[in-house]
């Protein structure tokens, strides 16, 4: 095999290396958080005042349909699978991911799927407008025509996810290096074989739940129409099926991440490790027993109400002993703050917070208060910005130089965690407040009494917008130039990343190395 | 390649003219769907270009492992990747098989206003639960002017005494032998048999071939005479859907096993140790006959 990269556009197409193949993700995914966060600010821009200033009610659905979408199968899995294809062969000693091919192929199906998805928002009747979520019959019944191409983006990316699924699956089982037992992975690899499970597990049920919704459009079945014998409420059942454990596809490698930065940088090993691995496994096995708690305000009978309180409410244990040993894995550290370690605290903390407002939410009676208001809007964005989007950051910023052989901009590093930390929270902490006294979600005109609220959300939305922008000449910087990186990076990480030089050669691992 | 043990294929065009295919076929179905007169080119291009990209993908696969490029440890790779394939079919079922417990189990006598729940009575008047369903909600509540109408007969269990002329059960039995012959087929070519390997083979793929056609023959029945349609109800519905998939599972398994076949006698491709291709295709026929087991007892037996 020739040894080093092909030279020109064909590198990109036709390439069977992980790097490669990592980095296309990437940048794949870094690509749709902008296109989200167009939209995202859009929605941001309508609510700045009450009244109808900017765009149509119809538009408004639209964009936030939108938004949801990209954010979840374009910005955030692609990027964690990003992450897993760069990572995992480098985390385990491998020479590339187990199924090369397979491994472009899932890939290159992205593009051509959110090229479709996005072409939605110029045909007649518009993108999908019925929620990420698309319930039925607002994505059946009264759906835009365009709702069959999403179904069939939804149906490819679905098959992408699965794919690269079982790469990584593949990948771990069979590639690790001599000597790397099971409990001796990196925590990344542990919690992305579980997520990978999870994937495979719940996406054909995702493809299962929109094969209905398209024989319901187009050929007359009844699944979801009751006057035909069906439920409306079946979509629900079989969406949260797919769809909780989905939250959890989008946060278990963020605690890898998580757990592989802040021992770095407490200079401590991580407290707990076989815990974390439980844990992990716990919680990915309770994610599939909680879904109807989106569900407590549809009419569910007692029994099932109880049943999934409960259920929710036992994941915070699990939850709670990652948390604990993150911070005993601090406590007493030589800590520095470097721009990874800034935004993993920052992790740690206001995923907690997203936490405690999810138990809120667990609460079935209190939850028919709080649920479909900008409480819920809250809850999510605090699990996922902070959760899956700083993780994310932080794992780039932690091997980026790894990847390009220079270091970052420090300054702008810390300049960019503030001004997203501080944009984030002024944005999503007031939805709590005006969740909790009513606001509704998913709505272009709101009650005077929820202006100021909105006001200072809005603001802080183009705030955490700008401090991306920092993120993205930061990134594309390093890559042209910098100082250069050492080898280690760091003062001595745990992991064999670390072992390559930096940046790290096309083809690692080609004999596995001996781990101890 | 790689220097080490594990080969690393070269940069290859395969996955990205396969996403284009996979991308025309889908795009085409749902302009085809939407009524758009170019739907139905679009669709067929990008099925042939998707075929076509799969056939030189496994042709390229087949020439690397005779060219012994597999070693051990990547012949585990696909191994791996074929039982998680297989998995998330499952899953893909259990969202249907879920769907249909659901839809007997809790909304339809919820419908029929049992449980705390609203009074349904108010919505659908006269709707009693019953499986299968032949009245729907729509016809109970607006009788001639019902739009979803429930079939005039249904696929039950005709009680023993009707057994041996009842479709479902012949299916079964040729479903079930052809689950043995395949895995004679198997040993046979462990025991380097290739004669009764492709006997035995050529048996599974001819009752393949069986099923498909009394499948066809059942939903000929179900369409003309019994007046039971993909639009009839949520009976219709998850009788359709849940066959259907399965016929499309059997058609898929039965090409497979029929491609292994063809491989042994014109090629005389698989060895006593080295048969993966065969044995995948074996793994899902194994699968695909599970599922019609399932099926038999929810779908018609108990249906
Ligand atoms: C301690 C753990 C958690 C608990 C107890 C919890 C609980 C809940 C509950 C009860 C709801 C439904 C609220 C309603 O609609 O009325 C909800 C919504 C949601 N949660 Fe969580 N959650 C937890 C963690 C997470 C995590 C880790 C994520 C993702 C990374 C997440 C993402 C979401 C999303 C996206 C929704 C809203 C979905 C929608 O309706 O659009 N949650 N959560
Ligand atoms: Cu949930």
């Amino acid at each position: 095999m020739a040894h080093g990269p092909a030279k020109g556009i064909t590198r990109w197409l036709y390439t069977t290396n992980h790097k490669d193949i990592g980095s296309m993700y990437l940048w794949f995914s870094f690509a749709m958080f902008f296109l989200g966060g167009i939209f995202a600010l859009v929605i941001r821009a309508e609510l700045f005042q009450p009244g109808l200033q900017i765009v149509e009610p119809n538009f408004f659905n639209q964009m936030t349909t939108m938004h949801g979408l990209v954010m979840v199968f374009g910005a955030v899995m692609p990027a964690f699978v990003g992450l897993a294809n760069w990572m995992i062969p480098m985390q385990i000693g491998a020479p590339d991911m187990a199924l090369p091919r397979m491994n472009n192929w899932s890939f290159w199906i992205l593009p051509f799927a959110f090229a479709m998805l996005s072409s939605t928002l110029f045909m007649d009747g518009g993108a999908p407008n019925f929620g990420w979520t698309f319930y039925a019959p607002l994505s059946t019944t009264y759906a835009p025509p365009s709702v069959t191409f999403f179904i069939f983006a939804i149906h490819i990316m679905g098959a992408s996810s699965i794919m690269g699924a079982i790469n990584i699956i593949a990948t771990i089982v069979n590639m690790r290096a001599p000597g790397m037992t099971y409990m001796k992975m990196p925590l990344f690899v542990w919690t992305w074989l579980i997520t990978a499970f999870l994937l495979i597990a719940v996406m054909p049920v995702l493809a299962g739940v929109v094969t209905m919704m398209l024989m319901d459009i187009h050929f007359g079945t009844s699944f979801f129409d009751a006057a035909g014998g069906g439920d409306p409420v079946l979509f629900q059942h079989v969406f949260w099926f797919f769809g909780h454990p989905e939250v959890y596809i989008m946060i278990l490698p963020a605690f890898g991440i998580v757990s592989a930065i802040i021992p770095t940088f407490a200079r401590k090993p991580l407290f707990g490790y076989a815990s974390m691995v439980y844990a992990t496994a716990a919680i990915a096995f309770l994610s599939f027993v909680v879904w109807a708690h989106h569900m407590f305000t549809v009419g569910l009978p007692i029994a099932g109400e109880l049943f999934f309180m409960w259920a929710t409410m036992l994941i915070a244990v699990p939850t709670g002993v990652k948390v604990f040993n993150w911070v005993a894995t601090m406590f007493k550290g030589a800590m520095t703050f470097e721009t990874p370690m800034l935004f993993s605290i920052a992790f740690v903390i206001l995923f907690t917070i997203g936490g405690f407002s999810g138990l809120m939410l667990a609460i079935a009676p209190a939850d028919f208060q709080y649920h479909d208001t900008y409480f819920v809007v809250a809850h999510f964005h605090y699990v996922l910005v902070p959760g899956a989007i700083f993780s994310i950051t932080a794992g780039v910023y932690y091997w980026l130089p790894k990847w390009c052989g220079n270091m970052y901009n420090e300054t702008m590093g810390k300049l960019h965690f503030w001004l997203a930390f501080i944009g984030l929270n002024v944005t999503f902490f007031p939805m709590h407040f005006s969740g909790l006294a009513g606001m509704p979600r998913r709505i272009p005109d709101y009650n005077m009494m929820f202006a100021d609220w909105n006001m200072i959300s809005s603001v802080g939305a183009f705030l955490f917008g700008a401090a991306q922008v920092l993120f993205l000449y930061n990134v594309i910087a390093t890559i042209i130039g910098g100082k250069k990186a050492t080898d280690e990076v760091w003062e001595n990480p745990e992991g064999l990343e670390w072992t390559v030089p930096s940046p790290a050669p096309y083809h690692t691992f080609e004999t596995p190395p001996e781990y101890k | 390649m790689s220097g080490g043990t594990y080969y690393v294929p070269e940069q290859s065009k395969l996955p990205i003219f396969a996403s284009f295919g996979l991308f025309l076929t889908v795009f085409g179905a749902a302009n085809w769907m939407n009524g758009n007169s170019s739907g139905p080119w679009l669709f067929f291009a990008g099925g042939l270009t998707f075929a076509a990209v799969l056939w030189n993908w496994f042709s390229i696969v087949i020439s690397e492992n005779m060219a012994g490029l597999n070693s051990p440890q990547l012949k585990r790779s696909y191994v791996i990747g074929m039982g998680w394939f297989i998995f998330s079919e499952v899953m893909f079922f259990a969202a249907f098989f879920g769907a249909l417990f659901y839809i007997r189990a809790l909304a339809l006598p919820w419908l029929a206003g049992e449980g705390d729940g609203v009074d349904n009575a108010l919505l659908w008047p006269g709707f009693a639960n019953e499986w299968p369903l032949m009245t729907t909600p729509d016809m109970a509540a607006n009788g001639e002017n019902a739009i979803q109408k429930g079939p005039e007969a249904a696929m039950s269990w005709p009680g023993f005494g009707g057994l041996f002329s009842w479709l479902p059960f012949w299916n079964t039995v040729v479903l079930l032998t052809s689950s043995v012959t395949v895995h004679f087929a198997h040993t046979a070519i462990k025991n380097n048999n290739r004669k009764q390997f492709n006997i035995m083979l050529g048996v599974t793929v001819l009752l393949g071939f069986i099923f498909l056609f009394l499948q066809a023959e059942e939903y000929i029945h179900a369409y003309h005479e019994l007046g039971l349609t993909l639009q009839s109800g949520i009976y219709g519905t998850t009788f359709f859907m849940l066959t259907g998939f399965h016929g499309a599972h059997v058609t898929m398994g039965t090409i497979m096993l029929l491609v292994m076949w063809l491989r042994s006698v014109l090629k005389g491709h698989f060895k006593p140790d080295d048969n993966f291709g065969f044995e995948a295709a074996s793994w899902y026929w194994h699968f695909v006959d599970v599922v019609w087991v399932g099926l038999f007892f929810v779908v018609y037996v108990f249906g």
